[in-house]
């Protein structure tokens, strides 16, 4: 019995968990795994049949997916000899190329909309959770209800509707009304999720701020905000998953100027199809930003765990 | 540095009345108890002179200027809170900085005041220690170092030694009164222990359902109470109450307990019907003489003294007695009552008779 331990599991069951997890994190990361592999694949190599393991890595669907080319007759390819690497990859196709795609503008409209959208929605998330966790608010039950209630419909359900108002209203295709669209969307998961964040701070805190000689907003900055950091930190990592992946809207509403990277990467052509590798190559990166991000935050995310094991 | 006046001061919240109009002063320097049960509406009564709940009417003077709905910050009152508050994401130095830095104090003369502050506390070797791994008492000391720091007109405090354990409790109340002692400022402080209240209290407020029942010296509160609630919640073991039905008239000195005269000061009020004789356990003694008698139920030895349970024909009664006089379990005595420390009570309304004994406190409590 001496081996038994109320506090500390048993060897065996240790084992046991470790391996489930290890089992698990496997299985999820394999597909992650094979999308960032096929990125490096030859076209030929990412639709062979048995799948590839074994390759040959090549730069190829990095360079399709950067660059736009074009096919050029066997004089012209005679008489400019390839100037880089880049150009080496797509003379194997009797191309050249002849400028930037538009993988990076789309890139840039993700990272415009996604982090705006969670900035707006964590900042005005953050004033109403407090707003409601605090105050006396008349309905307050009826209003939290109702803005839970933005999101219980299906976004094709409210596509039509939104994209007619969009375009009366001049905002389809712009970076302003794609940010306005996901914070609408994303506002009643911050004001939930926030709102009980906040009521886990004992109200004593501001109270004692008013105390010192703080204003209500001075109380709120200073002492509520550093204590729901742990809440933020991790609200703004499911508003901007969710602006960042987002599929539906920014396939309707988006095909130009503001069009986000999702609706963009599967229609990367490539010769005889969809190139393959550049759409992998092009998830792959699409998936760095929420990881950094994620790991940014991922200290506040613990941090939130193990305080909310201790406090009481 | 302040007095405080609370008159006739109500709060609301919605239906529900937390205090009902309430009266009573605090002079300046007074180390101030508001007592009673939980939930009778003292942390209410406390957080409306600090400024955190706004009265639903009525006034709070403070040094005569009414303040009753200006926001805190402009009143000068500091808070101690039942659980400390101290600002989890800030070390000790800067919690007690805090209200300084609020006042726009220069950085070189916070940083003497808070040193200054943490010597009077003993708490200068833990300033730069993170405020969560604090023992209760140093927490305690950091909470109070955060009210005194800035010197304020007054001192709000509630319950600030529910949260340590029973045996430290004592040490700390004894450092808070020689805090205040030393520093004279007029504190309020918050109990539902009557004893820490007579211990500790320059005067008592006595709340009960929303309700003043008493204000005092806390030796007018336990010789004089003005309600049966008073004198059964104040004292331990609490005053007895025997019940009897009669008539008392003005200028009576005696009353009838079960066809015996039994001596009561000189009563100042007549009333009649249902009745309450009140007498602190201290203030009887037994002896084998005697007509008004009592069986002993029970003796409990508490060192010097001992408490003696009797049954007797207006209900069950405990004596405080000196614990070398022997009482056996079964024994029939005599009681004798200290007529002039016997408080008559209205049955009806819980009301004590106005008599010789606490004309004085009555009349303007
Ligand atoms: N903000 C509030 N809203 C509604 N009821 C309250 C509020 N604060 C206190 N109360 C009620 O008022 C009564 C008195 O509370 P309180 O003053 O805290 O009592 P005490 O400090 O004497 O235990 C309690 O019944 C409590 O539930
Ligand atoms: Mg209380």
């Amino acid at each position: 019995m001496s081996s038994f331990s109320v506090t500390e599991p048993s060897k065996r069951s240790k084992w046991f968990a470790g391996t489930l997890v290890i089992l698990y994190a496997l299985i999820t990361m394999i597909p992650l795994a094979w999308i960032m592999l096929t990125g490096f694949k030859s076209p030929a190599d990412a639709i062979s049949y048995p799948p590839k393991v074994v390759f040959e890595p090549t730069l190829e669907g990095y360079v399709n997916l950067f660059t736009q080319r074009t096919r050029q007759t066997q004089e012209y390819l005679d008489a400019n000899p390839p100037e880089n690497w880049r150009d080496e990859i797509v003379r194997q196709y009797d191309m050249v190329i002849v400028g930037p795609s538009k993988f990076g503008e789309r890139f840039l409209n993700s990272v415009i909309i996604g982090f705006g959208s969670t900035f707006l929605s964590i900042f005005l998330g953050t004033l109403a959770a407090y707003a409601f966790s605090r105050f006396k608010i008349p309905l307050a039950d009826d209003l939290l209800f109702f803005i839970l209630s933005t999101r219980m419909m299906p976004p094709i359900a409210v596509a039509i509707p939104i994209f007619l108002m969009y375009r009366q209203l001049g905002l389809s295709d712009t970076h302003l009304g794609m940010i306005l669209l996901y914070t609408a969307v994303n506002i009643s998961l911050a004001v939930w999720l926030l709102k009980g964040f906040i009521d886990e701070i004992p109200r004593e805190y501001e109270e004692a701020a008013l105390i010192d000689g703080y204003t209500r907003f001075q109380a709120f900055y200073k002492v509520v905000l550093p204590q729901a950091a742990t809440g933020i930190a991790s609200t703004a990592i499911f508003c901007l998953i969710f602006a960042w992946n987002e599929y539906a809207f920014a396939v309707l509403l988006t095909s130009g100027t503001a069009q986000t990277a999702p609706p963009f990467i599967p229609t990367i052509i490539g010769v005889g199809g969809l190139d393959w590798p550049a759409v992998a190559a092009g998830a792959t990166i699409f998936l760095i930003p929420v990881m950094i991000f994620t790991i940014l935050l991922r200290k506040h995310l613990l941090r939130g765990i193990t305080f909310g094991a201790v406090r009481k | 540095m302040a007095q405080i006046q609370i008159k006739n001061v109500r709060k609301e919240f919605g239906d529900f009345v937390a205090v009902k109009e309430s009266s009573f002063t605090i002079e300046d320097g007074e180390f101030f108890m508001l007592l009673g049960p939980s939930g009778c509406g003292k942390t209410t009564t406390l957080r409306m002179i600090a400024g955190l709940e706004l009265p639903t009417s009525g006034e709070i003077y403070l040094d005569g200027e009414e303040i009753g709905q200006r926001p805190p910050s402009e009143r000068d009152i500091a808070f101690v809170f039942q659980m400390f508050a101290l600002y989890p994401h800030m070390n000790v130095r800067k919690n007690l900085s805090y209200p300084l830095v609020s006042q726009g104090m220069p950085r070189a003369q916070v940083k003497a005041k808070v040193e200054e502050v943490a010597a009077i506390l003993g708490i200068t070797d833990i300033l730069n220690r993170p405020v969560g791994g604090l023992s209760g008492g140093d927490r305690q000391r950091v909470a109070l170092g955060r009210a005194i720091v800035r010197d304020p007109k007054a001192f709000m405090m509630d319950e600030p030694l529910g949260a340590l354990d029973a045996e430290f409790r004592e040490h700390m109340a004894e450092e808070l009164r020689a805090l205040h002692d030393r520093m004279n400022a007029t504190t309020v402080y918050v109990t539902h222990d009557q004893l820490e209240a007579m211990q500790m209290g320059d005067k008592i407020v006595v709340m009960n359902n929303a309700v003043v029942e008493q204000f005092g010296t806390p030796q007018e509160i336990y010789d004089k109470p003005a309600t049966m609630f008073v004198a059964d919640f104040i004292g331990s073991p609490s005053m007895n109450f025997l019940n009897f039905d009669g008539v008392v008239s003005e200028g009576e000195t005696s009353v009838a307990l079960n066809g015996h005269p039994i001596a009561v000061p000189r009563q100042m009020q007549g009333s009649s019907g249902s009745l309450v004789f009140g007498v602190r356990p201290e203030h009887i003694s037994l002896s084998d003489a005697g007509d008004y008698r009592g069986e002993v139920l029970a003796t409990e030895y508490l060192g010097t003294t001992q408490i003696v349970t009797l049954d007797t024909p207006n209900g069950e009664v405990k004596a405080r007695i000196d614990s070398t006089q022997v009482a056996k379990v079964g024994e029939k005595v005599g009681l004798n009552f200290e007529a002039p420390k016997v408080t008559l009570f209205d049955a009806s309304n819980g009301l004590a008779l106005l008599s010789e004994l606490n004309q004085g406190v009555l009349s303007h409590g």
